[in-house]
This record gives structure tokens, sequence and C-alpha cells, in this order.
């Protein structure tokens, strides 16, 4: 049986202990989506500035609140700090790229997407051996998808 | 008459399993219960030896399997003092027993403007056909608030009854442990001129109960939280309202005839219960209540009062400020029901890091969303026993509980 140390790394309890870029962004300009992990209760929503520079969209803000557990509240403190700044067509490279550390099958994974760095959210990657707590960890990224579909 | 709890305990097989080499801990019946060998013992014998149709064939063993059918109806209406195995009709949980009362004696009895009273301490099960309700027929829906200690308040309850049409309420919640005053509550609906409808889910399991003393006009449960099998619950209702109401759903086994311009129906209960039924599932469900007879209700809920004292003291000594208990603190008026918070960490936290000693308890909303917004929580963690859990299975939860400390520390 896979131990906790696999799950509550040192960075993960970082993360939950001290969020990232927690709070709002005003609506409009910015964007946001609500996630529910119906399970379990948890609600995050995700607020996203989206702005061109040099003719690119790119993700010049983000704000993430709510509640929810370790490995939730951790997941989308890393997930803001991952995607700000970046180019909104990286961001979904990214997406991509952490769904496949879940396990979960991406259907339009571009070759590109191998080169994407996933930095600290590798830390992440032990959640697999806890299948039920996927959902936990994949919640502020299918928000933050809908956010930028929005 | 005396119990040996520690046979009780060894008539359930799963309880001998152990993970990395230590015994499951199993604190989560409030979610669904554990077999005894009784149980498993007769759902096998019967699929190994009688297994038929039922209702529809003359050979012996149909007819055979028919009987053994109909006498887990039986044993099923004397387990909750029906006046007749007839006002049973099995369903495929209390959930859609729930739906049925709803859909059926709701469809054809209240129109829109109607009122239905229900409480704040409802499962999603006795909120969102009603919900359904309000939408498809324009129903209004009221509410019973609770105390401080999590009790219903029914200080204003003779104001919040007039006019209603029914009353659909917990006799024990899964969440707060809470047991409410049945009978006085039946009163009160029929003397305002409404039904009573009781969700016995979380009481039947545990308790004495009596529909008859209730003066209740319907109860649903199910068979899973009660050492029977899943798939198989139960409304309870009485004649007179089940005679009157339309069918559920249909098909074969619930009618009289069918012609080319319509149909009629079969008698009570057979008239709610389209199609082939859970079988199998129906023996176990008989073999259940009858295993329960067997140690007795009165001495389950004594067990239960006890080790839930013990465990209300246990863990507010142990961890005093730490912890919060929900709901009231007299084991009298609560079942063996135990939601808590435990230093802020997250209860998907607190049951991820009980595992690591096999402590088996349910982390969520425990689908009564609107329970959660009044005790201002998204989740909560919750540790439920039964008849098979002793004082060790306490002192294992009271030693996990410091594991999860150890991780988070104070946040």
């Amino acid at each position: 049986m896979p131990g906790l140390e696999d799950l509550y790394r040192e960075i993960i309890l970082d993360h939950y202990r001290t969020p990232r870029n927690r709070g709002e962004l005003p609506v409009p300009p910015a964007r946001h989506a609500e996630g529910h992990n119906p399970l379990c209760g948890d609600e995050i929503t995700v607020f996203l500035d989206v702005q061109q520079v040099d003719g690119v969209d790119v993700v010049s803000d983000v704000k993430v609140s709510g509640q929810g557990c370790s490995i939730s509240q951790s997941s989308a403190s890393m997930m803001s700090q991952a995607v700000k700044g970046k180019p909104v067509a990286e961001v979904r490279a990214l997406v991509r790229k952490f769904k496949g550390l879940m396990s979960i099958e991406v259907d339009d994974a571009g070759a590109a997407d191998v080169d994407v760095p996933l930095g600290d959210l590798e830390a992440l990657q032990g959640v697999v051996k806890f299948p039920v707590r996927i959902k936990c960890a994949t919640l502020a990224w299918n928000t933050l998808t809908q956010a930028l579909d929005s | 008459m005396t119990v040996d709890w520690a046979a009780v305990r060894a008539d359930f097989p799963i309880l001998q399993r152990e993970i990395d080499g230590r015994p499951l801990v199993y604190l989560d019946s409030g979610n669904t219960s554990q077999k005894p060998t009784q149980v498993i013992e007769a759902m096998n014998e019967f699929q190994r030896t009688s297994y038929a149709p039922i209702n529809r064939s003359a050979y012996r063993i149909a007819a055979e399997a028919t009987e053994r059918f109909e006498g887990a109806r039986s044993a099923v209406a004397r387990f909750i003092n029906a006046p007749s195995a007839d006002e049973i009709v099995f369903t495929k949980n209390a959930t859609e027993a729930l739906n049925l009362i709803a859909t059926s004696w709701g469809g054809a009895n209240l129109r829109a403007g109607d009122t239905v009273l229900l409480t704040h301490m409802e499962h999603h099960a006795n909120i969102v056909p009603w919900h359904m309700l309000a939408q498809s027929a324009g129903i209004e829906l009221r509410w019973v608030p609770l105390t401080a200690d999590g009790q219903l308040d029914v200080g204003d309850l003779d104001r919040l009854l007039d006019g209603v049409k029914a009353f659909s309420f917990t006799a024990m919640s899964n969440v707060l442990g809470t047991i409410t005053p049945v009978a006085m509550l039946c009163d009160a609906a029929r003397r305002a001129g409404a039904i009573s409808i009781v969700d016995a889910c979380q009481f039947v399991p545990h308790n004495v109960t009596d529909v008859q003393a209730w003066g209740a006009d319907f109860a649903v449960f199910s068979s899973h939280k009660m050492c029977g099998p899943s798939g198989i619950g139960a409304v309870w209702g009485r004649m007179e309202l089940l005679d009157a109401m339309p069918p559920y759903i249909g098909g074969g086994n619930m009618i009289a005839d069918v012609r080319l311009d319509g149909f009629t129906c079969a008698p009570v209960p057979a008239k709610f219960e389209a199609g082939t039924p859970p079988i199998t599932e129906a023996i176990g469900f008989g073999a259940a209540v009858e295993y329960l007879e067997s140690i007795g209700m009165h001495e389950v809920r004594r067990h239960e009062m006890e080790l839930t004292r013990y465990a209300l003291d246990t863990l507010n000594e142990r961890y005093g400020d730490d912890i919060t208990i929900h709901g009231p603190d007299n084991i009298e008026v609560r079942g063996g029901v135990m939601s808590f918070a435990f230093r802020d960490i997250h209860p998907h936290d607190i049951s991820q890091v009980l595992d690591e000693r096999n402590v088996c308890v349910r982390a969520g909303h425990h689908c009564a969303k609107p329970l959660m917004r009044l005790l201002g929580v998204n989740a909560t963690a919750r540790a439920s026993v039964y008849l098979y859990n002793d004082r060790s299975d306490i002192d294992e939860l009271a030693d996990a509980l410091d594991g999860a400390s150890d991780i988070f520390g104070v946040l």
C-alpha cells in the first residue's frame, strides 16, 4: 500500500497552509467559473484576466477562492502559480499535461505538450496512487478550463 | 437477556479481515452496514436451492420462491409492527421509496400552491423529490428549523403546519444523529390535517420501530443499512392511502388486466411492484430482520447508546476544544452517528489518514447540503457505530486521529 508520505509531500502541505493567489478579481473585466466536487462538497472559483499582449492571449492574472481539502487547495495554488503570465495556448497545454500526470486520458494532446514543464506540480504525482483523490487534484484544473472556455 | 456482543461481532466475516496486518475498524454503518453470515448464507442457500420467478409460474420451486419472498415481506412488516404485510411495498431503496410517495401520493393529492413541510436536517432523498414536485406541480416547501444543539425547533410547529398537506421528516438525522420525536410530530401533523411521512432509514436499523405507535401515515427504510443486502428497501403506508394512490411505474406484475384501451391495477402491494423484483435480496432482507430480532432491538439500541456515550466522552476528553462533535450530547435523543470537525483539518484528509489504520469513516456532505450550510461547513467527517462495533473501534479511531495531527500539525 502506498504510504501517506507519497500523498502529503512537504511542498503540497506548504501550498495548503499558504495558498498563493487567493482571492477574487472584479468580473468583468475578469472571467470566472465555479467548480464543485459533488462527492465531498468542495467548491472552488477560478478568476482569470486574459489580455492580448503582442497579439497573443495571455493569462495576465489569476485568483482562486473556495474551500477544500489539502489536495484540492494545494493543486489550485500550484496551478495559479503555473499559469499566471502564460499564453492561453501554453496554459491549455499545461492542463493536458497535468491531466496526463493524473492518468486521465487526453484526446487532443499535441506533440508540443511533451516539453511543457510541470515544476512543483510534479509533487502531486503521488495522488495517482490514491484514485479517490484524483478528483480533488483535478477540480481546480477543470474549473480553469471552464473559465478559459467561458 | 444479556447479549454476547463478541459473538455478534464474530457473525460478520468482513470484520475478521486484516489489511497490512491490522484489523478493519468499520465505523461507516450510517452509510451502509456490514452483513452477517446468517444473511449471506440465507441468500446463498436460496440461490442454490430455491431460486425461481415469483408470482407467475405453477411449478413447485416457483411456488416455494413466492412463499419465501412473501415470507420476507411478512418479516419486514412484523419488524416495524405494520398492521398488515400487504402494507409493505418493496422498492430499490429508501430513496426510491420517498420518490414513490412524492410522485404517486404527491402527484395525486398536491396542487399548485399546496405546501409540504420538511426540516433542515433532511437527507437529499427527502428534499429533491419535493423540489421536483415544486418544479412540476408548483407546490411550496416550508422548513422546520433546528435548535443550537441540532434538534428540531418545534416551538413554532403548529404555525408551520398551518395549511400544510404533508409533513415529511427524518426519524434520525444521518449527520447529527438526532432522534426526532416522531409520535409527537405525527400527532401534530394529523391535528393540522396533514399526512406524515417518516424517513426512518437511519432509525429502523438501530431502534425498536412501531409505526402504529408513531401514528404515521408512511415510513420508508432500506435493507442495506440494517444488515441486509443493497438493492431493496421498503415503503410502509396505511392501506387506505396506498389503495387510493395511482401506480408509480407500469409493467408486469402490477396489473389486474391490460387491454388495448387501457389497464387496471393489481391490488397493493403488487400495484407498486412492476417488473421482476430483487428476489434474492428480499430473502436477504427477511433474513436480516430475523437476525436483528434474534438479538433484540432493545438490546441493539442499548449497546449503541453505551458505545455512543463512550465515543463522545473519549473523543471530547482526549481532544477537548480541538474536536467539535455536531448534534445533541444527550444520548437519549441521539443515535450512534457522530459528525465531527477536528483541528481545522479537512474531512477528506482526516478520512485519508484514518484509512492508514483501516479506520473507515465517511467524509463529505452526507447528502445533506442544506444542513451543511447551516452548520457553516462544506463537509464533515462522520463515524457511525452499529451492533458489531465495540470500544476497541472507538479507541482505534481516537488513536488514529493523532496521526492527522502529525501530518498537518496545527494549521
